[in-house]
């Protein structure tokens, strides 16, 4: 018994003694005996179940509860990859399209019977502060904007990045704040030249004759014709969705998590660069394209001829609500 | 020179917010902004693991190459910083960031942010070092002093390891190796194109 004992404890003592060298084969075991990991989340199981990895934060940033988005390459590679060729293809593809049109078929020029003397209002007050109120907008928006994408590629080596820096610091105060009165603009233009825009039947036939460009022929138009009504619903349409995805941009992370934020940046750059290549043929041929044309929107006042000529329903329309033709005035010829 | 790393072994991480403490007190990080942050993955069961995360200072960072104005730098020791006198807050560099690292110190205000503030890996900014001008912007510059950052310092249960890549990478696997289980480098593959291979 004694004995017994004695070599109980004996073996004890051994088997104590030995424990740590034998430690290294128990590694792998905890205590318990299990492996404490077996549940753990890991990376590579978490990315297999989602696109990123978000878990529970003590901060009230609740966007900081996003561990790892790796949608941030890729956004980055759209914005650094694509987006500075869509732009450069869509601008300059269109200055090009308007050079190549000015150099082969020149200037819209006035016709001997467009001139009359005659002056008739196309465009009140109001109109013409609507248009140049929101073009003075885009024309900072579209600037500003593009400064995002390649002011640093071509600006920034020209005046350096100090200068640069500040510059597109009161662009970004000037596009995030003159878009409230773009966004003004559209609705009042939406207000007053809505009802002269709806697509008609004279539109067909305006377009299928090509507007006339081809054949130096005026084909049938109300107040405005088929080119001018696509010129209105790009800018209602482009300008609406410039200001749902501008208004998202501004207040960023208000109902959007970061992957919403950066497929808004997307379009709104995209929508952008086509917008502006849409309004660099508008004002082409509201200025140097089409002798006459800038009149309605300068002084409002275009040759009653001339609006015979390219609006003949609309000058019919008007002198049919008064006998003797509202609106229209005859001025003396300036004394040179 | 080294190129530096953070590498959080979630294995340790007790998610005590140390080093979101110690980061905040040794830079006077302004309130509202967090350069560093503890996620809780799987809260409350028995998965659940919280990993420490801040700028991971990646190569080819994305933030660097999305920015309009070029405001971002990487120092010798691959630590990716940034000149407040040239952001502009337009926030594109927190849309570009994996790892949701750029804090702006303006929520509202229609999106105008102010200067964007992220981790600096305790080394300051453009301004000369350990300068008055460089601890108002940026903080303090602890590597200038042969420190490596605070929070992975003053961690606790050494979960937050910060150095060269390197040697971290090596103590990390030592462990790994020693208790025989590792939940890996988070966010290393996004961050550095690579992981700790055990």
């Amino acid at each position: 018994m004694k004995t017994g004992l004695t070599i109980r404890a004996l073996t004890f003592v051994a088997a104590m003694s030995l424990a740590p060298l034998s430690a290294p084969s128990f590694a792998q075991q905890s205590p318990s005996g299990k492996n404490p990991t077996a549940d753990s989340v890991n990376e590579e199981a978490l990315f297999k179940q989602n696109s990123k990895i978000t878990g529970r934060i003590s901060i009230p940033d609740t966007k900081a509860g996003t561990l790892e988005q790796p949608q941030g390459r890729e956004w980055r590679g759209f914005h650094e990859g694509w987006m500075p060729w869509i732009g450069a293809i869509a601008i300059l593809g269109m200055v090009l399209l308007l050079g190549i049109f000015y150099f082969t078929k020149g200037r819209i020029m006035l016709e001997h019977n467009e001139h009359s003397g005659r002056k008739i209002l196309r465009f009140n007050t109001f109109e013409r502060f609507t248009h140049w109120m929101t073009a003075t907008c885009f024309i900072i928006l579209a600037l500003t904007g593009l400064n995002y994408v390649f002011g640093k590629r071509l600006l920034m080596p020209l005046i350096g990045p100090d200068a640069f820096s500040a510059i597109s610091q009161w662009s970004k105060y000037a596009h995030n704040f003159l878009a409230w009165p773009f966004i003004v603009g559209i609705l009042f233009m939406m207000a007053v030249w809505l009802s002269d825009n709806v697509p008609n039947r004279i539109d067909w036939a305006w377009l299928k004759a090509g507007g006339g460009f081809f054949s130096n022929t005026h084909p049938s138009a109300g107040r405005f014709n088929a080119g001018q009504k696509i010129v209105f619903w790009i800018v209602m349409l482009g300008g609406l969705a410039m200001a749902i995805t501008g208004i998202m941009l501004v207040f960023p992370f208000a109902g959007l998590d970061i992957n919403g934020m950066q497929t808004i940046q997307g379009i709104h750059a995209v929508i952008a660069v086509l917008f502006i290549a849409a309004m660099l043929a508008h004002i082409y041929i509201g200025s140097l394209g089409m002798e006459g044309a800038y009149d309605a929107m300068g002084s409002g006042e275009v040759d009653l001829a001339w609006a015979r000529a390219h609006h003949d329903l609309w000058v019919e329309e008007q002198q049919a609500k008064t006998a003797s033709g509202p609106q229209v005035r005859s001025r003396p010829a300036p004394a040179e | 020179m080294a190129r530096m790393k953070f590498l959080c072994d979630s294995d340790r991480c007790i998610d005590c917010n140390a080093c979101v403490t110690a980061c905040k007190n040794e830079h006077e990080v302004p309130w509202g902004i967090n350069r560093r942050r503890v996620v809780t993955i799987n809260d409350g069961t028995p998965g659940e693991r919280s990993i420490s995360m801040a700028c991971m200072h990646c190569t080819d960072a994305p933030c660097a190459a999305v920015c309009p104005v070029d405001c971002f730098y990487t120092t010798a020791d691959a630590v990716v910083l940034h000149s407040k006198d040239l952001c502009i807050g337009c926030g594109y560099c927190f849309y570009a960031c994996p790892f949701g690292a750029p804090q702006y110190p303006r929520v509202g205000n229609f999106g105008s942010r102010g200067k964007m503030d992220k981790c600096t890996y305790c080394s300051g900014g453009p301004e000369a070092d350990l300068s008055e001008a460089e601890y108002v912007k940026y903080g303090s510059n602890r590597l200038a002093e042969g420190k490596l950052p605070l929070c992975a310092e003053m961690c606790s249960t050494k979960a937050l390891l910060a150095g060269d890549g390197d040697i971290i990478a090596r103590i990390y696997k030592e462990r790994v190796i020693k208790r025989g289980y590792g939940s890996g480098a988070w966010g290393w593959k996004t961050a550095y194109r690579e992981t700790v291979a055990i």
